[in-house]
């Protein structure tokens, strides 16, 4: 299923402590313009994931944002059967998406049915606009 | 690998345990002087001679206020630490090192009853420093809904259960023996009478697939341990519990309860670092612990910490937690006789003064002849521990 | 002296079951001190044990004579520092009751040249219009 939302009640935006630590900036930058965007060590090429100021296996401190594909397979899911926030109507799923590139990002399904979820499930990115300030990557079935 | 200087080096002489509640009518503040005051009452140390106070940033009133409360004239050591149980390691260090002679280690935490009784600059600083915990939560998963820890733990759950082959109905016995040892445990709050299997699997899936039987119920409480040298502890009142070792563990990509970056999400490395380093300290293994006091926060912390600690095979916790009979008092491994966090309510440091109680012979669910007890905290990283015995 | 600038709020005590006897009767313009009837002693602030004797049930709450001398003071005159709420300069001051506690408060009808070290004060209330009552002090004979 894809997520539902209650209209009156304001979804959780990015906290953007990248405004502190200008880590998470280019992410949601980068979803404003319909890409998802990762962070590579420069030096190295391990993937920054969540982005950080240092490479925790070279200690390069030189980065890079590239766009992903898009494309990925179900890693993990939970099924929210009671609401932890007055945004989300019950039930919905958060999901836990490899991508094809090897970093893991939470999000969500769309139009797919939790009873056809399953671990290794092909999907591929879609933006949805949430809210007026807010767009999300999402993920649906391949093709 | 550190040195290992602090082997032996401390000891536990007294427990101050306020009873638990869902309402305790009082103010944090008021709690933890009450906690403090029965654990010295019940070492026969005279609150004049505490000169050293510890906790954990989360819980309770700080020092400055513990001390006020209490008339403290000066404490020579005072300290706050992050995670888990590792306020212990602090208290251990100071007693051995000579920074402090008789050392406080206290909890308080009304999380049943709410914030509205505490005073405000505790809330203030706990709400802060959950915020900066969550830094990353907050700008990755909060948008898509993936908020709170039974939801941080299932994702990760799920994928052990795709990996390991884990049921509910073996995942189960966790809650279920904890039921059974809460019952007999006059401090529990939450089962009076103990669950089953079918109780277990009509559990409400609020995170699916973690029940709310799961989950470690809210609670208020406030508990105080006194720390000092086995040396000094031979004039007091209480049979010493000597604290064999005390580690901590940490690991690569770790992310409090979210560690989904890493290679294998289904595996505690922290628990694993922590554990290497107690055994080595210590000079025990996983075969010299009679009980095994986990954290049992959430359900499946505890078939991953014993394979984690050592106490079964990769893959083998599921079958050794079946049935219950091999965690149960008189089993193999009994887990939590006091029925844990699961049964008690959430609150770490009741799996300290359960050890003590085991060691001392005066537990509500007494394991025979226990001499050795592994205490472990932060499942969800970072970890904690200690293994203590009998002098 | 001490005036308070239309549509800013002064803050709020935090009420907690410590500390609620202490508000309560402030409300009803008394001031309170807590008092351990076994030590014989005044406590101030208010807290969950007698500090002397450790004792958690033997404090009630009696009432001050609202009378001391200031004890020592701070004088705000830059807005970098001041709270907004009030006009500059103003004073804060440490009273030493003569039961021998000491409260931070404000002054009332005193000069910034006439707040000393010394002075005789004793305690007064005021009603805000935002329902809250505040403690303060005024000079009064020695």
């Amino acid at each position: 299923m894809s997520v539902e939302y209650n209209a009156d009640q304001k979804i959780p935006h990015p906290a953007m402590w990248g405004v502190l630590y200008k880590s998470s900036t280019p992410f949601w930058d980068g979803v404003k313009e319909k890409r998802v965007m990762l962070q590579r060590c420069k030096s190295c090429g391990y993937w920054l994931n969540p982005p950080r100021p240092m490479c925790p296996k070279c200690r390069s401190q030189e980065s890079e944002w590239v766009a992903a594909k898009g494309t990925g397979k179900i890693y993990s899911w939970v099924t929210f059967n009671e609401s932890p926030h007055s945004a989300f109507k019950t039930p919905y799923e958060a999901v836990l998406v490899e991508l094809d590139e090897g970093p893991r990002i939470v999000s969500n399904v769309v139009g797919i049915n939790s009873d056809e979820l399953e671990i290794g499930m092909p999907v591929e990115v879609t933006f949805e606009d949430v809210a007026e300030d807010l767009t999300l990557p999402k993920f649906k079935k391949v093709g | 690998m550190a040195i290992d200087s602090i082997k032996d080096k401390a000891a536990i002489v007294g427990i101050g345990v306020v009873d638990f509640s869902t309402d305790i009518g009082r103010t944090e503040w008021y709690t933890a002087c009450q906690a403090i005051k029965l654990a010295a009452e019940e070492a026969g140390v005279n609150i004049d001679d505490i000169d050293g106070m510890v906790k954990s940033v989360d819980d309770g009133p700080d020092p400055t206020y513990t001390g006020k409360g209490l008339g403290i004239d000066n404490l020579l050591y005072h300290s706050e630490n992050h995670w888990g149980t590792s306020a212990m390691m602090n208290a251990v260090h100071a007693v051995a090192g000579g920074l402090c002679n008789y050392c406080v280690y206290y909890q308080t935490a009304h999380r049943a009853s709410g914030p509205e009784k505490c005073i405000s600059d505790f809330l203030v600083a706990r709400e802060f420093r959950d915020d900066s915990l969550d830094m990353v939560r907050y700008d990755y998963f909060s948008p898509f809904g993936l908020i709170g820890e039974p939801g941080y733990v299932a994702m990760m759950y799920r994928r052990y259960m795709h990996e390991t082959g884990i049921k509910p109905e073996q995942l189960g016995w966790v809650p279920i023996v904890a039921s059974e040892n809460a019952a007999r445990n006059t401090n529990a709050i939450f089962f009076d009478k103990s669950i089953t299997i079918d109780d277990y699997m009509q559990s409400k899936l609020i995170a699916d697939p973690i029940r709310e039987l799961d989950c470690a119920p809210k609670v208020d409480g406030s508990i105080a341990i006194v720390i000092t040298t086995p040396e000094r502890a031979k004039a007091l009142k209480q049979e010493p519990v000597i604290i064999n070792s005390v580690a901590s563990g940490y690991a690569l990509e770790g992310q409090n309860y979210t560690s989904y970056t890493r290679d294998v999400i289904t595996d505690l490395p922290e628990m694993e670092n922590m554990a290497k380093e107690l055994y080595r300290v210590g000079g025990m293994g996983p075969k010299d612990i009679k009980v095994a006091m986990l954290d049992d926060t959430f359900a499946p912390y505890v078939p991953m910490q014993l394979e984690a600690l050592g106490f079964c095979g990769k893959g083998e916790a599921p079958a050794f937690i079946e049935g219950g009979d091999k965690i149960r008092v008189g089993g193999q491994l009994p887990v939590n006789p006091d029925g844990g966090e699961i049964g008690q309510g959430r609150f770490i440091t009741t799996r300290i003064v359960e050890a003590v109680r085991q060691i001392r012979g005066t537990s509500t669910n007494q394991v025979a002849n226990t001499d050795t007890v592994l205490v472990a905290s932060g499942a969800g990283g970072p970890a904690d521990g200690m293994i203590c015995r009998k002098e | 002296m001490v005036k308070l600038i239309e549509g800013i709020p002064i803050m709020r005590p935090y009420i907690d079951l410590d500390n609620q006897g202490y508000w309560d009767a402030v409300k009803n313009h008394k001031l309170v001190l807590q008092y351990c009837t076994k030590c014989n002693r005044f406590i101030h602030p208010p807290r969950p044990m007698c500090p002397t004797c450790r004792s958690q049930d033997t404090m009630e709450w009696k009432e001050s004579s609202g009378k001391g001398i200031l004890y020592s003071y701070v004088m705000f005159t830059s807005p970098k520092m001041a709270y907004p709420a009030y006009e500059l300069p103003y004073a804060v001051v440490l009273v030493e009751l003569e039961e021998g506690v000491r409260i931070v408060t404000n002054t009332h009808e005193i000069e910034p040249d006439e707040v000393q070290i010394g002075l005789p004060v004793e305690v007064m209330f005021e009603d805000l219009p935002d329902g809250q009552t505040v403690y303060r002090f005024k000079k009064r004979e020695a």
